[in-house]
């Protein structure tokens, strides 16, 4: 993770790469890569609670509170949206509760990958950024009453 | 491939294609291919030139007015009905009432009918193929009146269980309510075998045409069942316009649905009396424009001939099913003898989901996920499958198009 850089600068790095993919194909060559790489999550976490589910794919999320940061793994049965995931968890995780929650997650239009979000791709994508939006609030909620 | 234009009496696919605007445009800068039919057809030019006629030309309420354009707006919506009383070949245009679509009948008949006639410890049978529209409706009623959904098992092939289904009617089963055709397998049941069935023991049967009537002759009294619900958006029609067959003296016998204007005889704040049939069952001002344009729908197939889209379809299924049967670790998933127009499968080790989303990059639209059939992914064991629905104007080369990206796919993911 790259948890010292700002969410602006790794969005940024991740347009760059992007920026360098010329066609469609690529682009989704390079989620799918994304996608194979990132570590399955263990099997106690796949359970019902973590479970952002969509219509179609199903994705696993699973958040952590230390030291002021919010730490997250995610997991899915679909690769195209474990790629997409995997970029979430690269720009979200390791920041403290207020950072993400102010995230305006502008890569994911600047990539093209916007469709992903939208409604009718119940991919748990949109869920899922819900989600861990709701776990920086909920972090922060318990931070305030300590 | 057979060159087809030495064949007699053949579909001249290119000019079918012309006819349907959405056909010419890109995505993701490839050509559409289209193949979500069994979601919703694509809508040739007279049916969107017929919208905008109505409400250009003669737009006004119907049935009440005396003036012009009342009266040329009800002759056209009343067209329609007659179109669809043919289509179907009920025996009266009374038995043809017009609704939202398929979904709105099934619920209109389990509201009404169902719950006048559902007691305690009654049955209601679907299949384990229903759509989840199918499911729903007669679970709500059976919940509320303490009455049992059984469900007609089907094999690996997709087909159902017809000894089972026999063992599940008694005196008990009020309703029987069964697709004719599946949307998540192609499967063509053996309505006539279930219709016998039910009314052997003094049931009803509801047919759920939503698939079957753009593909299939209809004949709702060859057939004998007591009610037919279909949707015109799947034949080439507007969206939120469909019809519910009901024989005539059941449909009769049935409470109202909904209150409201043009379903009325008089009003008093003591009593109301209620119109005849069908009006008794169309609350409200009716989708004119919609149900206008389907008329204009119905002309077209009728004049394209629907013996001609039906060969053609299943040529393009034959096709589409060796082509795919093709590919190294791709499971068809529903092969029933007889079937119609779609095909859904699944590749070993790989999402529905990604290949969706890697043909649509190519500008290929099929379907990806559990097809509103829940209960049959469970059966074989899959999370979803790919589907592929063709219609009048698909062709073989799209075909080659879909295979060719499902390759490219599959070499993706793998």
């Amino acid at each position: 993770m790259e948890e010292n850089k700002a969410i602006q600068q790794v969005e940024e790095e991740i347009i760059d790469e992007f920026s360098f993919l010329d066609s469609w194909d690529e682009k989704y060559e390079y989620i799918i890569d994304l996608g194979k790489r990132l570590p399955d999550l263990e099997e106690k976490y796949k359970v019902e609670e973590n479970t952002v589910k969509g219509c179609q794919s199903t994705v696993w999320l699973v958040a952590s509170y230390e030291n002021g940061l919010v730490h997250f793994k995610a997991d899915s049965n679909t690769v195209i949206t474990k790629g997409l995931i995997s970029m979430l968890v690269r720009v979200l995780s390791g920041h403290t509760p207020d950072e993400i929650i102010d995230a305006k997650l502008e890569f994911i239009d600047k990539i093209g990958m916007t469709t992903h979000l939208a409604q009718t791709r119940s991919n748990g994508l949109r869920a899922m950024v819900k989600n861990m939006k709701a776990y920086a609030i909920g972090y922060k909620a318990m931070q305030k009453t300590v | 491939m057979i060159k087809s234009a030495t064949i007699p009496d053949i579909l001249d696919v290119e000019a079918i294609r012309s006819q349907f605007p959405v056909l010419n445009r890109e995505v993701k800068g490839k050509k559409l291919v289209y193949f979500d039919n069994a979601a919703t057809s694509q809508k040739p030019q007279v049916m969107i030139d017929s919208l905008v006629d109505y409400y250009s030309n003669y737009n006004a309420n119907i049935h009440r007015g005396i003036h012009t354009l009342a009266e040329e707006a009800t002759a056209a919506f009343e067209a329609t009905r007659d179109a669809c009383r043919h289509l179907i070949n009920a025996p009266s245009r009374e038995e043809i009432i017009f609704t939202r679509g398929t979904t709105e009948g099934i619920n209109l008949v389990a509201w009404t009918w169902g719950r006048q006639n559902i007691g305690k410890g009654d049955e209601v049978i679907v299949s384990a193929m229903e759509h989840h529209s199918n499911i729903v409706p007669w679970q709500i009623v059976c919940e509320e009146k303490g009455a049992v959904l059984k469900v007609i098992p089907i094999d690996d092939n997709g087909e159902l269980l017809l000894d089972e289904y026999k063992k599940l009617l008694s005196s008990k089963t009020k309703m029987v309510s069964v697709t004719y055709v599946s949307n998540a397998l192609g499967t063509v049941n053996p309505v006539t075998e279930i219709i016998e069935g039910a009314h052997s023991v003094g049931a009803l049967v509801m047919i759920d045409g939503a698939q079957s009537t753009v593909h299939l002759d209809i004949d709702v009294q060859k057939l004998d069942c007591d009610f037919y619900a279909f949707s015109a958006h799947k034949l080439y029609g507007p969206t939120g316009i469909g019809v519910l067959y009901g024989k005539k003296p059941i449909l009769e016998a049935m409470p109202v649905f909904m209150g409201g204007g043009e379903m009325i005889k008089e009003v008093t704040f003591e009593k109301t009396t209620y119109n005849d049939l069908p009006y008794k069952f169309e609350a409200g001002t009716p989708n004119i424009a919609d149900t206008i344009a389907f008329g204009a729908s119905l002309q077209y197939t009728e004049k394209v001939g629907r013996d001609k889209i039906r060969r053609h379809e299943e040529e393009i299924l034959k096709y589409a099913t060796e082509q795919l049967e093709q590919i190294p670790g791709l499971r068809i998933i529903g092969s029933a003898k007889n079937k119609i127009s779609l095909v859904s499968f699944v590749i070993d080790g790989i999402h529905p989901q990604d290949i969706g989303i890697l043909l649509d990059n190519r500008g290929i639209a099929v379907r990806t996920g559990h097809h509103c059939v829940e209960p049959v992914m469970v059966r074989f064991c899959i999370p979803g499958t790919v589907r592929a629905s063709f219609a009048m104007y698909n062709t073989k080369e799209e075909v080659d198009e879909m295979i060719t990206g499902l390759h490219k796919a599959i070499k993706m993911l793998k």
